[in-house]
């Protein structure tokens, strides 16, 4: 995406430079057609249709479908804090720390407390948003166990910049500890 | 009558008061557009330090400089007075001050509305530094999401200050946009057909018709989110049968097209400038018109993109998603039609086009970035982030900054009739430009590495020290160059080095005048058979102070000017204008008591305020009556013209389908409200229904089908030369019954406080009996009219804008009243 984007910069660059250049033919050069309808409409439209394409598909991947080794976890934010609850474990209720296993796809179901937060693990997936009222469920899997860096990403007054969390992506054998609850 | 002798004698008739004291009864386009672009680069520079402000503190990692609870106060003023106060009243002032210009007429159609709409913005933005300086600002960011801006979670005046000071400088918004759209659709010189126009008034025009579009759900939303601020209207709490969604449809229906709304002005000062500074004419002038009116259209319908993460069901992401990139299309016609201008014709490089040049290059970025974030799955991640702040920094500093600081070189000596001494100018744009992209740049960088939006402080081990550094240093590069375009526009204005007319040989109509601009504009006006009135005929300013053109010999005191027929651009009317006056800064000065007794929760002086506006606008309209008949009246050139009191579509009626237009999208707003909460909020239904009542429901039936046919009837009447006063007394008895009926409904409502069913049921009705109450007032005025002799078979253009009112209280009384008694009755 970037390199097409520097691509179609460098396009329109080049044309704006070549219009200083000195020239005897004036007036010539004015077509509507190649301007407005080639590049102005035709160009734009192709180039769009593929990126849309592309995105669209790559939405769909992440979409949480079916599947028969998910983990569902709930995230509930409140100012300034995130408390996460287990579907395997239901009295399990662990404080800014987000426990989950690696290389299974793990459902996170988001509410809020109080006011809208946004739930977002960079290196896991994209932001979803706490909306009062509502349920929002995010796809997130981590390749590997390890540790991962978890933000508040909804503005929500003092104290927002220190709204963080961590997700702990554990092996199996430690997920399993964890569900025995032999891991605090 | 020689040239002189007709300036003296239309200077007289013309001239606002002389000294400081003109400022405040002007009416004057020119004084009134002066005084808007002054007041919005004021307000810009303050704007400008807040960022400074913003980026010291994000200069380093755990910085002291601001707390959070002044951090979050700067980042929303930031943000709310460059949208709000600079933005958008500079494309106002460079309207107010240009259209009559370059359309070629006098004035604009509504001066005093000119005036009143100037004291609003003035007020409003002054209650917005007054907050300021007492610490108390807004400070749940620029798009003030509830509930965070609710009662609960920010209990202080804050948010009261954001909400109605906004609401009260919207008025000048509207009040603008009305002013323009009418002006450009009916004031132009004659034989300025549509297909003639300038390309900025196209786009000028859709601007307006946009503001008068987009606006009112933004206005809408405050509204509800006062009154559930203030009385526990639970409109946007999802317990209670409300939605914090609602808020952030109605934002962004607002929100999105207001890019457009700054960006389109901006590519109508470009598409004016380019051509002259590449000697040439514009390129695809119908498909650039086209590219707007589509650009227009579009924004209408992306708004969800500001809303990819709050869990939007998949269909509509995709629907959005390819709005979204599909409106990138227009835009590149645009940029292309105008590169394709620049090869047609010969570039040279003045200051205004190293301006231009600062355009292209940084929207094009900004644009590209644009369809990065239209994608999904990108959105997920760069949303919030300091990516999206860098993104619409280059969309709105490149698509609109660098235009108008283009457009102030070009028509500064126009404005002050001098020529640039200092060249100070040149080294300014370098500063800016270099310093500009230095300071967005790193903040591209900064955001992909993960730096949320609006955070006070960072932590060294996020490793974004140093690109926030260099951001910084750029940041204070970039205010240099301003502030030193600040003093060359000031050096400018000071010396006095007399220009050239004409400095650019441009071909439209604002250069065939004397500069600066005499209070009357032209001394006769033009016929148009050409784009560029100009290059046809470079000697017209002579010709027209020789009184050549029309309206060329002044007649009695009157300000007078003609407009013409919308698409053929021939002459329909004869105007005459009011003169200088204090009522609209004393109608502003009371409407400001109105919204200050609703911050302050004064709530005994809020009727006495209404009822002071009543008063005055009573007084404001009553004056524009004649107690005699006025015969057509000659235009020159063996043309005679009927007096716009004397039609039935008067500038007031086209002024009223306008403002119509804002008021029936604030409605439908409403009732897209309803229709959300009842089918998409938690929390539904209600513990109690609406009680239907076949009489009130009947009461206010009748009343909507009286008033219009009694409006028609006093109308055709009054056309046969008979008393009226019967049919005007009906409608006013049709208004009543509506009033009576929407009065009822709001009694009778379930709690507003217990569920937002009742809360949205009240709204609606007292939206139904303010109508009602206004609809009263209008043909109250019209039985005194006609009572006091003011209106005759002739003098019958009062009839059709009250009718026109009348119309529009009754259909939206139907519905009002179908919306609370409908459900129950079908049960």
């Amino acid at each position: 995406m970037l390199a097409g984007a520097g691509l179609i910069f460098a396009l329109v660059m080049v044309l704006l430079l070549l219009a200083f250049r000195p020239r005897a033919d004036v007036g010539d050069a004015g077509d509507v057609r190649v301007w407005v309808i080639g590049l102005g409409l035709a160009f734009p439209m192709a180039v769009l249709a593929a990126l849309l394409a592309y995105g669209l598909v790559i939405g769909e991947k992440l979409l949480p479908l079916a599947s028969d080794d998910v983990v569902r976890v709930g995230a509930q934010g409140r100012l300034s804090t995130w408390s996460f609850t287990y579907a395997d474990v239901p009295n399990r209720r662990t404080q800014d720390v987000l426990h989950i296993p690696a290389a299974r796809p793990v459902d996170v179901s988001i509410t809020t407390a109080d006011v809208i937060h946004s739930f977002w693990v960079p290196r896991l997936a994209g932001k979803l948003d706490a909306i009062p009222g509502r349920t929002n469920i995010l796809r997130i899997e981590a390749d590997l166990p390890g540790t991962y860096h978890g933000v508040s990403a909804e503005f929500s007054g003092t104290g927002y910049d220190h709204f963080t969390f961590t997700v702990i992506a554990h092996d199996a054998e430690d997920w399993d500890a964890f569900l025995n609850e032999d891991i605090e | 009558m020689n040239a002189l002798e007709r300036h003296r004698k239309l200077t007289t008739i013309w001239a606002s008061e002389k000294g400081f004291k003109g400022w405040f009864s002007t009416v004057n386009h020119t004084d009134l557009g002066r005084m808007f672009l002054v007041t919005a680069f004021f307000f810009f520079i303050i704007g400008g330090l807040l960022a400074m402000l913003i980026r010291v503190q994000l200069a380093t990692p755990h910085s002291a400089f601001a707390g959070p609870e002044i951090y979050n106060q700067i980042f929303t003023m930031h943000g709310t007075i460059m949208m709000f106060l600079f933005a958008i009243p500079t494309f106002e002032g460079l309207a107010i001050y240009l259209l009559p210009k370059i359309l070629g007429t006098r004035d604009l159609a509504f001066p005093r509305l000119t005036a009143y709409g100037y004291w609003c913005y003035a007020f409003g933005g002054s209650m917005m530094l007054v907050a300021m300086v007492f610490g108390i600002a807004p400070n749940g960011g620029w798009f003030m999401y509830p509930p965070l801006s609710s009662a609960i979670y920010s209990p202080g005046i804050n948010t009261d200050f954001w909400l109605i000071g906004i609401t009260f400088v919207e008025i000048s918004a509207i009040a603008a946009a009305v002013e323009i759209t009418v002006s450009i659709l009916k004031y132009r010189a004659p034989g300025m057909s549509l297909d003639k126009m300038p390309i900025f008034a196209w786009y000028a025009l859709i601007t307006a018709l946009m503001i008068l579009t987009g606006f009112p759900p933004l206005i809408l939303g405050s509204v509800l989110l006062e009154v559930e601020r203030a009385f526990g209207f639970p409109f946007f709490q999802a317990d209670l049968g409300g939605d914090s969604l609602l808020w952030q449809h109605l934002f962004w229906l607002f929100g999105h097209p207001e890019v457009y709304i700054i960006f389109l002005p901006a590519a109508g000062v470009i598409s004016t400038i380019l051509p002259v500074m590449c000697r040439t004419t514009l390129l695809g002038y119908g498909w650039i018109v086209a590219a707007a009116l589509a650009l227009a259209f579009l924004s209408f319908g992306l708004w969800v993109h500001h809303m990819f993460t709050t869990g939007i069901p998949h269909m509509g992401l995709a629907f959005f998603s390819a709005a979204s990139t599909l409106v990138a299309v227009p835009t590149g016609v645009q940029i292309f039609a105008w590169i394709g201008t620049m090869w047609k014709g010969r570039p040279e490089l003045r200051l205004p086009m190293l301006h231009l040049l600062g355009f292209f290059f940084t929207f094009v970025i900004g644009g590209l970035t644009g369809v990065m974030v239209a994608v999904v799955p990108f959105d997920w991640q760069a949303h919030d982030t300091a990516f999206i702040t860098a993104h619409l920094h280059y969309v709105l500093f490149g698509g609109f900054v660098f235009p108008i600081f283009a457009g102030i070189y070009y028509w500064l000596p126009h404005v002050t009739g001098r020529r640039r001494f200092f060249r100070l100018g040149e080294l300014a744009f370098a500063l800016v430009f270099i310093g500009f992209h230095v300071t967005f740049l790193a903040m591209h960088w900064v955001g992909l590495l993960g730096q949320r939006r609006r955070i006070p402080t960072y932590a060294p081990e996020d490793g974004w020290t140093a690109i926030n550094l260099i951001s910084s240093v750029g940041s204070f590069v970039l205010a240099i160059g301003i502030g030193m375009i600040l003093i060359d526009v000031i050096l400018h204005v000071l010396t006095a080095s007399r220009g050239r007319r004409n400095p650019w040989g441009a071909g439209t109509l604002e250069w065939a005048m004397p500069t600066p601009p005499l209070a009357y504009n032209f001394a006769s006006l033009p016929h148009i058979t050409s784009r560029d009135p100009l290059v046809d005929e470079p000697d017209l300013a002579v010709q027209l102070a020789r009184g050549e053109g029309y309206l060329g010999t002044p007649r009695n005191t009157w300000r007078e000017t003609l407009t013409v027929d919308i698409a053929s651009g021939k002459p329909d009317m004869h105007v005459i204008y009011p003169s200088n006056t204090r009522l609209p800064i004393l109608m502003s000065a009371v409407t400001g008591v109105f919204f200050v007794s609703l911050l302050l929760k004064f709530y005994w002086t809020v009727p006495v305020a209404v009822i002071g506006v009543a008063l005055l606008v009573w007084r404001w309209v009553w004056g524009l009556g004649r107690g005699a008949d006025l015969a057509p009246l000659s235009i020159g050139h063996g043309i005679t013209l009927p007096n716009a009191g004397m039609t039935d579509r008067s500038p007031g009626w086209w002024g009223s389908v306008f403002l119509l237009t804002a008021n029936a999208t604030f409605f439908g707003s409403l009732l897209f409200g309803f229709a959300f909460l009842w089918t998409v909020a938690p929390g539904w239904p209600p513990p109690v229904w609406f009680d239907p009542s076949m009489t009130e429901l009947g009461a206010g039936l009748s009343g909507a089908i009286i008033g219009p046919i009694a409006m028609r009837l006093a109308k055709s009447v009054n056309g046969k030369g008979r008393n009226s006063v019967t049919g005007a007394t009906m409608a006013l008895f049709g208004a009543i019954l509506i009033g009576v009926a929407c009065a009822a409904m709001m009694w009778r409502t379930p709690s507003p406080v217990d569920h937002a069913y009742g809360a949205t049921l009240f709204v609606l009705g007292s939206y139904g009996l303010f109508h009602a109450c206004l609809a009263m007032l209008m043909t109250s005025f019209l039985i005194a009219r006609i009572v006091r002799g003011f209106t005759s078979a002739v003098r019958r253009a009062e009839f059709s804008i009250i009718g026109l009112w009348v119309d529009y209280t009754s259909v939206i009384g139907v519905l009002v009243l179908l919306a609370a008694h409908l459900p129950g009755v079908l049960q």
